[in-house]
This record gives structure tokens, C-alpha cells and sequence, in this order.
């Protein structure tokens, strides 16, 4: 059985695409491989740079003959559609074979589909993975249409059987014709080399000084990384995504170590490391003594007769000029930060945060206001939370922060701290935006917690009053990660805070900052909705209407005087608002619907904890859903009650209970709760029943008041067997009615009791 | 590969080595272009002539303009006024790298004893509505070139695609000659009579205009300016194709777009004034870009523009 060899040979693909092209090049040949019938014992996807490169092992050699049956008219059908069956089937008369069926004699025709040769399959798929690659962004080049990431250069594509025998595959697209060949390194081996099976290929691709593995060229940097690094007393700053990314912009390996310059060697370790891995793709070689950064780590492309000597002094160099910059902006943003850090916060003012919102000042203020409220229940001091939030982000008009965004938060620790203020406001810059991401730290320290906390709660009731919700795979301004790192927030710090006053008070702040900005707008000619608002009002030549009331009026008269004859001024007025991006809706319906969101992206974490969605929805329906550590208590108590026997149990008999008393509540046209009487009790475990529910039911209501979600399931589980034994022993739906009655009464009773703790009906099975 | 070539010794010897060498590849060595501009890019010999299918082959040096990044002189390597050396060809040749790797080598550059690496870098324009897939090269980590396979340039699918190559000049120049400053770089021959550095020529005039982009430059008149050439631009081409004078069919894209250039050129520097807010700063681009498009949908309307006569 032969084996195929694959190599797509272009101009410099993006290292951050190679690895998962080579996976689709995979898949996609061999899907397509295996839908025409070629099966194959083993497959191995490489890429380099400059290539592609795919190797099937063990291919059948053709596809097999397929035979398929297929059933024709009757035997007496017209001339005409027997002919035309004949011509569909591709077969003669002779052919047919005639079946005897319960309408009458049918004709079959049994088609024999021959096999191909691999060479012909393979040739047509690969121009179909050629012409319908998944490539992030692809181009065209020179004169012709053919879409690739790159300009492609050449096509190597072979079968090699077992004798040994080549065969170079047919296939010629646009004006690539496939061959036998590739072409080594660059610089080092630019000659075409001739190649016979993917063995072959590998080792004279070594020897042109390219390795094919884009696993073994990471391993070969980061192992003589960490080798030079050792031999000097020195390790490497480990970055995996940096050394995948390194091991795709080069063929041929050649780690080199340099120096730093003695004048850097006081930044911060976060900012040289930051500098050079954005800049310059070096890894960082620090001290473990000092966990200073003194060298980096270059991988050049090639190996030269002294040794890397000059592309050395090279990097070194521009590193330096980089570095230069990056101390520049340290030392005059310290010189901000000395002197109280006002002009970064001053310019805020200037820095839009949306357009629909106002700018980061506004934005600060709202933070501000909401880390002073929630202090108190975060056990911080509220000045202090006030001011964290105000320097938390004054750190975005820094020079360092505009050139490195990433740094943003670790540079306001490091300029809160130079600026001499209180611990907790650097460590609260450094924490705010945390977590970020479902396994990242959640932060703890009070004042932190205060601002992280109101940072993502301004976020979410920002976007949600100018309503910009995230929407399917949508979600732009990250929403779902700050509902989820707030819910978090408040989660594992044991808060307890009602999220609905809050987020409504919130809300109306955010609409009031996108009302001012529509005033703005409407006096500034040059925004958009400025030029719409103006014409219309100018139009009319009115003056613009200095507060938001009267200006949602003038909106109003413009409507009015807009409306044609198919729109109510309604409409109209609908149609400005969506255009200028304002929103009328009732703050608190918006909060509900935004605490909704939080229950959403609280499923998702409970899931991942085992909590079933079904026990979550028995909660969400509770009073005080708005309190999420209150609601998971609930959640998580009785996730553990149904997972014991008794709760498994008394779900049932919530149940047997519930459907009983419902169907006889929908029959009779009543509901039935009045109260049971213990007098017409008749059996001893009816009675047994009375007795467990006025020792459970105030047990039960006392727990749940204390919030004490443990106990009170403790309580009902005591209920379990009173309950079992009643449906057991008696017959609700009796003859005699008054007993009948009280029966279904004490059923009410039951589902009372147990809907105080959760909306059991919600639970499945 | 030759292993060794002789080193150039001034600013200006780089720049005619890649004169001579582009052409002796056969293209055409243009001019500047006589007006300001932020980039070689908006040349029209790079703008308008990468639209249409004509072919066209063109390598020039482009003095250009960055009001924002001036510094008086004083940083090593940024100026608000540089070169940059441009190249275009269309249809891209085949073996586009391999020629300008040649154009490395003519200046004194060691394939074997330098790192040269093709980085991801996709560049787009939104002031021209225009955009590329290709690469920075780098240099022993320095970028030295930006290397673009043009995709749309107006609003317009190129086809064929222009290969573009562009050399910072002075960041180039500096690294093959090892100088740390650009004011300290020979301009002419070391040895020359006359001998003139880099801030013998310009460490004044950027000191000037730096001051004046800054500080002075009228930003009322600027913005009056903007809004005229703007006007003039729509109204150029609004005329009746047709010439009642001689009565031939005459578009006139490239007075337009010449409009499309000072228009671009008054924002970038209404934008060094500080007087464009970040809200604003879209619209202003926004503009200038609805300007590049019907200059250039006028353009390919001609007959260097690819129209059938």
C-alpha cells in the first residue's frame, strides 16, 4: 500500500496560523480521502514557515468497487420512463434484472461504481483543500486568482509504494503544477532537492537545514535556552506562548543569549519582560538570586561563520533603543505619579469610554460612588474604597500603560506606591480587573473587592441602559467575563448583597451619563448624532433644550412634525431614539432583566461546581434571588439533600403529593388550603403525618429564617418517612368527601412546607 | 550569494544603490512627489496606479510628514520629516522576496552573516479605504522594510495585485552604516570636501517644525483649509466628464486625489495640534476616505486607470 507525501511550499505564513493549518490540512485531506473510499493506516501533519507538509501512511493503492442497487418502474410501464431509468442508471436493457413485488413485476438495475486509483483521488481532493482552505485571512497574488495565506510557491505531492516506485500525482492548479521537489532553508540551502517518501524527505530537509517539527524546533530552543541560561547562573522566564510563536517564525534554530544594558536593569521585571517579548520576541533570562532580569534570549534563523556575533550586537542594539523608550516613559510617568497623579486623572476626562456612555472620568465617578456603597458590606473603609477607585485606573493615561496595554493595573501598583499611597490602593489598582478569567485569582483584600466589584457592576449596568447585550457568540465589551467575575467576586468573599437596589441605582446613573452625552451631541455639530439632532432641531430653529427632560419633549415635537402618513409620531420617535442610541426603559425592569444575566453566568459556575441546573432554577425563584451567595447556600443545600436517600425520597413524595393535590384542585375547582384538621384524622400514620409536620414545619420555617438552608433540609428529611408511610397506608381520594377534603388539605400543607425551601416542582426526575 | 560587499558610506550612497538596483530590475525611478504626505503610500504612482489592470513598475524616494512624531531633533530615531524608498510592481513578480533580498544585498548587506525574517504584518490604510496581507522584515530584530501584497486599495479589489515594498530610509541607513543617532549620520562622503551630517541638513528645520506643528500652526485655518479642499475635491470631480473646451473625454482623478492628499495631510496635522478628539479623530478619517474612493472610482474610470478607450 502506498504512501502519500504532501508538502504546500509558500512565502512566510503567520507563525500564530501554521499549527492549526497544518491540523486542517489534516483533516481536511483525510476526510476527503476517506469519503472516496481511500482508507489509510497513519497520518501526520508538520509546518514550518514556509510549508505545509502532510504524510498519510499505508493508503489503499484504489478505492474499491462499489455496487448499487437501484429500482426501476414496473414492467409495464411506459416505454418512455423505462428508457429514462436506463439513461439515469447508466445501463442497457440487458442489464436489468425484473423482481416479482406486490404490485407487480419491477425492473432492478444494479450499478457498478469501479474503483479509482489513489493518484486520481488524491489529486482532486487536494484541489478542493487547495481552492477551500480555512484560512484566518488569505490573499491573492500577481495576476492570478488562486487564494492563499501567502503567495504559494510549489506543490510537492508523491506516492510511494512498497517497491520503492514513485509517482508523482497529476495535478495542476492555475499555474502550480505538482512535482517531486522542495527547496531547503532560505538562505542556507536554496537549492530545489528531489525527494522519494516522507523519510527521505525529512532527513534532506535536516541537511538543508530545516526541521520539519514545529514541536522538535520549540524543544531544541527552549532546551538550549535553559542550557545557556544555566551554564551562565541564569534561568529562563518561562513563556510557552512566546516559544510556540518563536518556533513559527523560524526553519533552522539558533538560540543566542545577550546582555542587557546596565541602565535598564532598574525597570520593572514585568516591563522589560513586556518590552522584549512584544517587541522583539526575546525570552527573559533572570537572576534567581535577585529575580532581576539581566539577559535575553534571541532565536535567529540561521548560523553564520562568527557565530551569531553580529546579529547579536544587532538585536542588542535595537533592544537598547527600545528600552530607551520604555525607561523614558517610566521616569516621566513617576514624575506624574510623585507629584499626586492629578494630570492623568484630569485627562481622563478626555478619553471616551463608549460613545453612548460619556468618558473614563464619568465613568471613574460612577466606580467611585458604587465602591463606597459596597464597602461597607466588604468590611472596607469607604474614603478608602472611594479613593481606590479613583487611582485604580488612573494608570490608563500613563505613557507605559498607551505603549503597553497589558500593563495596565501592575504599573498603577507600581505608581500608587511611588506616589506614597496607602497599601491598599496600589494593591487595590493591581487587583481590579481580577478575575479575568474563570481559574484567575479572585482577589481578597476589602478595598480591592470594593473596587474590582464595582468596576465590573458599572461595566454590565452601563451596557445594559444603553442596551448592548452581548448576543449569541457576540459579546464585544466582554460582559459575560464581568458578570461571571463579579458573581465570583461576591461568591468566594461570602458577600452578602442584594444585587437588584444596586444594579437599579446604577442603571439610572449610566442613563443619565448617556443622556448628558446626547446633549453634548446635540451641541456639537461634528459627531454624527450631533449633526442629525442638530438639523432637525435647527431646522425648526429652535435653541438645543439645556436638560434631558425637555430635550426627550423636543425629540417628541420632532416626531410629531416628522411623521408620515404610515408612522404614528410613536414610531418616529422610537426610530430617533434607536438611531441616537437612547433608551427609556424603566431602570429596575432593565436591573431584572440584568440579574437574570448574573443567573445565566451563575448556572454556568454552579455546573462546573455539580450543582444540576434544575436544583438552581428551584432557587432562582425564591425570594432574595437577587443575594448569590445567599442563593447558592440554598442551592448547594439542597443539591446535597436530594443526592441522600431521604431527600431522593421526599422529592417523590413532593411530588406524589403535588400531582395528587393538583389534579384534584383542577377537578373540584377549588384550592385546598384551609388548613388540615388532625380531628378527622383516621389511620395511625395520618396521624403519625400531623404530628411529624407540627414538629417539622416550624423547625423548617426557623432554619430557613436563619438562613440555615442545612438545617432546614435536615428537617425535612425527618419528614421522609411520616410522608412515604401516608401514601402508603392511606388512599387519599376516599369515598368519604370530608375526609377526602382534609386528606388533600394535608397535602397542601405538605407542598407549603417544602416550597418554602425551594421551588421543588422545578426539579427533574 | 556573494559573501562580501563593499559597504556604503553615506545617506545618500544607500539611496542610490537602491536607485541603480531598482532600475536595473526595470522599474521606473520616479520622482518625489510634489506635495506633503504622511507616506510614500499616497504618491499617486503608488495610490491611484495599483488600481486597474495595467501593468506598472515604479520605485521612488517619498519626503514625508508626520507632524505627531516630531521631537525637536532630539530622539535618536524619530523625526516629522523622513524618506522612505518606495517600491510598486503590478502584476507582483513571483520572485518579489528574491528581489528585494537582492536590494539588501546592494546596500551592504550580509545574507550570511545577518538574520533577515519575514513577521506577520498586515497593513492597512483607513485613510485610503486600503489594505494588504505581507510582512515587516526584520534585521537582526530591527524592521527595516514593510512588504505588502496590495488587496484593496480605494474600495477597489486589486486586480492584478501590486507587490509594495517600503524602506524606512533613515532607520535603514543608520543600522547599515552603525550610527546611534540620525543627526550623527553621514549625509554626503565622509570625506568629502564639504562634508555633511544628517543634522547639518535637518536637526534646524525639524527644531521649526516641530515648534510650528505643535505650538503655532492656525488651527482655524487649518480647519477652513480641510473643509476647502474637501469641497474642491467633490466639486473636481463633478465636472462633465466631457471637456467643453476641447471636447475630450477628461476625468480629472489626479487633481482630485491631489486634494484627497492635502485634506489628509491638514488632518494629520489638526491632529498634532491636539485639537481632534478621539470621536472626532473617526470622522475625520472617515472623510478623507470617502475622498480616496471617488478618487479613485474616477481614476479607474481613465485610461491609466485600466478603462477600456
Amino acid at each position: 500500500m502506498p504512501d502519500l507525501l504532501i508538502e504546500l511550499f509558500s512565502e512566510e505564513i503567520p507563525a500564530r496560523m501554521q499549527s492549526r493549518a497544518a491540523a486542517d490540512l489534516q483533516s481536511r485531506m483525510t476526510d476527503g480521502l476517506v469519503e472516496a473510499g481511500l482508507t489509510y493506516a497513519g497520518v501526520a501533519a508538520f509546518s514550518t514557515p514556509r510549508r505545509l507538509t502532510l504524510t498519510v501512511q499505508g493508503l489503499l493503492a484504489e478505492s474499491p468497487t462499489v455496487k448499487e442497487e437501484r429500482k426501476g418502474p414496473r414492467t409495464d410501464a411506459p416505454e418512455k420512463a423505462i428508457e429514462g431509468f436506463l439513461r439515469g442508471a447508466g445501463v442497457s436493457r440487458d442489464d436489468l434484472e425484473v423482481r416479482a413485488e406486490k404490485k407487480g413485476e419491477v425492473y432492478f438495475a444494479t450499478i457498478t461504481k469501479p474503483g479509482r486509483h489513489a493518484s486520481d483521488i488524491v489529486a482532486e481532493v487536494l484541489e478542493q483543500v487547495i481552492r477551500n482552505f480555512p484560512w484566518p485571512k488569505s490573499m491573492r497574488w500577481g495576476a492570478g486568482s488562486l487564494r492563499w495565506v501567502r503567495p504559494l510557491h510549489s506543490i510537492l505531492c508523491i506516492l510511494t509504494d512498497d517497491a520503492g516506485e514513485v509517482q508523482t500525482v497529476p495535478l495542476e492548479i492555475d499555474t502550480l503544477i505538482a512535482g517531486n521537489t522542495t527547496r531547503g532553508h532560505r538562505f542556507l540551502a536554496p537549492n530545489t532537492v528531489a525527494v522519494t517518501s516522507f523519510d527521505d524527505y525529512q532527513s534532506k530537509l535536516k541537511r538543508a537545514h530545516v526541521v520539519l517539527d514545529a514541536t522538535e524546533r520549540a524543544d531544541h530552543i527552549w532546551q538550549d535556552a535553559t542550557n545557556q541560561a544555566f551554564a551562565a547562573g541564569l534561568e529562563v522566564v518561562e513563556d510557552k506562548g512566546l516559544l510556540a510563536e518563536v518556533a513559527g517564525l523560524v526553519e533552522w534554530p539558533v538560540v543566542l543569549m545577550g546582555t542587557i544594558d546596565a541602565e535598564f536593569l532598574d525597570l520593572p521585571p514585568e516591563v522589560l519582560q513586556t518590552s522584549m517579548r512584544e517587541h522583539q520576541k526575546f525570552f527573559s533570562v533572570k537572576n534567581p538570586k535577585t529575580g532581576k532580569i539581566e539577559r535575553f534570549i534571541t532565536v535567529a534563523n540561521t548560523q553564520t561563520a562568527d557565530h551569531g556575533a553580529t546579529i547579536l550586537a544587532g538585536n542588542q542594539k535595537v533592544l537598547s533603543a527600545r528600552l530607551a523608550d520604555a525607561k523614558f516613559f517610566w521616569e516621566n510617568d513617576l514624575r506624574v505619579a510623585k507629584s499626586g497623579m492629578e494630570t492623568w486623572t484630569d485627562s481622563l476626562a478626555n478619553v471616551t469610554f463608549h460613545n453612548k456612555l460619556g468618558s473614563q472620568a464619568e465613568r471613574i465617578d460612577r466606580i467611585a460612588a458604587l465602591a463606597r456603597e459596597i464597602a461597607p458590606v466588604v468590611g472596607a473603609d469607604a474614603d478608602l474604597a472611594q479613593q481606590a477607585a479613583r487611582v485604580a485606573k488612573a494608570d490608563l493615561s500613563s505613557e507605559m500603560v498607551y505603549e503597553f496595554p497589558e500593563l495596565q493595573g501592575l504599573m498603577g501598583r507600581y505608581y500608587a506606591d511611588a506616589a506614597d499611597l496607602p497599601n491598599d490602593l496600589g494593591q487595590a489598582s493591581e487587583e481590579h480587573y481580577s478575575p479575568l478569567g474563570p481559574s484567575d485569582v479572585v482577589p481578597t483584600a476589602p478595598v480591592s473587592v470594593a473596587v474590582a466589584l464595582a468596576d465590573k457592576l458599572d461595566v454590565l449596568t452601563g451596557f445594559w441602559a444603553i442596551d448592548e447585550k452581548p448576543t449569541g457568540s457576540k459579546d464585544p465589551f466582554a460582559l459575560r467575563r464581568a458578570a461571571l467575575g463579579a458573581t465570583r467576586l461576591i461568591l468566594e468573599n461570602n458577600l452578602t448583597l442584594p444585587l437588584t437596589p444596586v444594579l437599579a441605582r446604577n442603571v439610572q446613573n449610566a442613563q443619565a451619563a448617556a443622556q448628558r452625552h446626547w446633549l453634548d451631541a446635540a451641541r456639537d455639530n461634528n459627531s454624527h448624532q450631533g449633526g442629525v439632532l442638530a438639523n432637525w432641531i435647527r431646522g425648526r430653529s429652535d435653541p438645543v433644550p439645556a436638560d434631558p427632560a425637555s430635550f426627550l419633549g423636543k425629540i417628541k415635537e420632532v416626531a410629531e412634525s416628522l411623521k408620515g402618513d404610515n408612522h404614528a409620531p410613536e414610531e418616529v420617535t422610537q426610530i430617533i431614539y434607536q438611531d441616537l442610541g437612547i433608551t427609556t426603559a424603566d431602570a429596575s425592569m432593565v436591573a431584572t432583566d440584568l440579574l437574570s444575566f448574573f443567573h445565566d453566568r451563575l448556572k454556568v459556575y454552579l455546573r462546573d461546581k455539580g450543582i444540576r441546573h434544575d436544583v438552581i432554577d428551584a432557587c432562582i425563584t425564591m425570594t432574595g434571588n437577587d443575594d448569590l451567595a445567599l442563593l447558592v447556600k440554598r442551592a448547594t443545600a439542597l443539591s446535597d439533600f436530594l443526592k441522600t436517600e431521604d431527600g431522593e425520597n421526599l422529592l417523590q413524595g413532593f411530588k406524589r403529593a403535588n400531582n395528587i393535590l393538583t389534579q384534584a384542585e383542577e377537578k373540584d375547582g377549588v384550592e385546598y388550603s384551609y388548613g388540615a384538621d388532625a380531628k378527622f384524622a383516621e389511620t395511625d400514620v395520618e396521624k403519625a403525618l400531623f404530628k411529624a409536620l407540627d414538629t417539622g414545619e416550624p423547625a423548617i420555617t426557623t432554619a430557613l429564617k436563619s438562613e440555615d438552608f442545612a438545617g432546614a433540609m435536615a428537617a425535612m428529611a425527618a419528614l421522609r418517612a411520616p410522608i412515604d408511610a401516608f401514601f402508603e397506608g392511606v388512599q387519599v381520594n376516599t369515598e368519604n368527601d370530608i375526609i377526602r377534603r382534609n386528606r388533600l388539605n394535608l397535602l397542601s400543607r405538605i407542598r407549603q412546607i417544602c416550597l418554602q425551601a425551594a421551588d421543588l416542582t422545578r426539579i427533574e426526575g | 550569494m556573494s559573501g562580501t560587499t563593499d559597504k556604503p558610506r553615506s545617506f545618500q550612497e544607500i539611496i542610490l544603490r537602491l536607485q541603480s538596483y531598482w532600475a536595473g530590475k526595470g522599474c521606473a525611478v520616479m520622482q518625489p512627489y510634489d506635495m506633503e504626505v504622511g507616506a510614500g503610500t499616497f504618491h499617486p504612482a503608488t495610490t491611484l496606479r495599483s488600481l486597474g489592470s495595467k501593468p506598472w513598475a515604479a520605485a521612488y524616494v517619498q519626503p514625508s510628514r508626520r507632524p505627531t512624531d516630531g521631537r525637536y531633533g532630539e530622539n535618536p530615531n524619530r523625526l516629522q520629516h523622513y524618506y522612505q524608498y518606495q517600491v510598486l510592481i503590478k502584476p507582483s513578480p513571483p520572485d518579489l522576496q528574491e528581489l528585494y533580498l537582492g536590494s539588501l544585498r546592494a546596500i551592504g548587506i550580509d545574507m550570511e552573516m545577518h538574520d533577515i525574517r519575514f513577521v506577520e504584518d498586515d497593513w492597512e490604510s483607513p485613510t485610503l479605504g486600503a489594505w494588504g496581507l505581507g510582512w515587516e522584515v526584520w534585521c537582526d530584530g530591527m524592521e527595516v522594510s514593510q512588504f505588502t501584497y496590495f488587496q484593496q486599495v480605494g474600495g477597489h479589489d486589486c486586480h492584478p495585485v501590486s507587490g509594495e515594498l517600503t524602506y524606512g530610509l533613515e532607520r535603514l541607513a543608520m543600522y547599515v552604516l552603525g550610527i546611534d543617532h540620525v543627526m550623527d549620520m553621514p549625509f554626503n562622503d565622509p570625506d568629502a570636501p564639504i562634508a555633511l551630517k544628517y543634522g547639518d541638513v535637518f536637526r534646524q528645520t525639524e527644531q521649526e517644525y516641530s515648534r510650528w506643528n505643535f505650538d503655532v500652526a492656525n488651527t482655524e485655518v487649518l480647519l477652513r483649509h480641510f473643509e476647502e479642499a474637501e469641497a474642491e475635491c467633490k466639486a473636481i470631480l463633478e465636472q462633465d466628464h466631457n471637456d467643453p473646451k476641447t471636447g475630450k473625454r477628461i476625468i480629472m482623478a489626479h487633481p482630485a486625489y491631489d486634494q484627497c492628499i492635502k485634506a489628509s495631510h491638514i488632518f494629520n496635522l489638526l491632529d498634532a495640534r491636539g485639537v481632534i478628539s478621539v470621536t472626532e479623530r473617526q470622522a475625520y478619517i472617515g472623510r478623507v476616505r470617502a475622498l480616496a474612493k471617488q478618487c479613485a472610482d474616477a481614476f479607474v474610470q481613465t485610461d491609466a486607470g485600466g478603462a477600456a478607450a
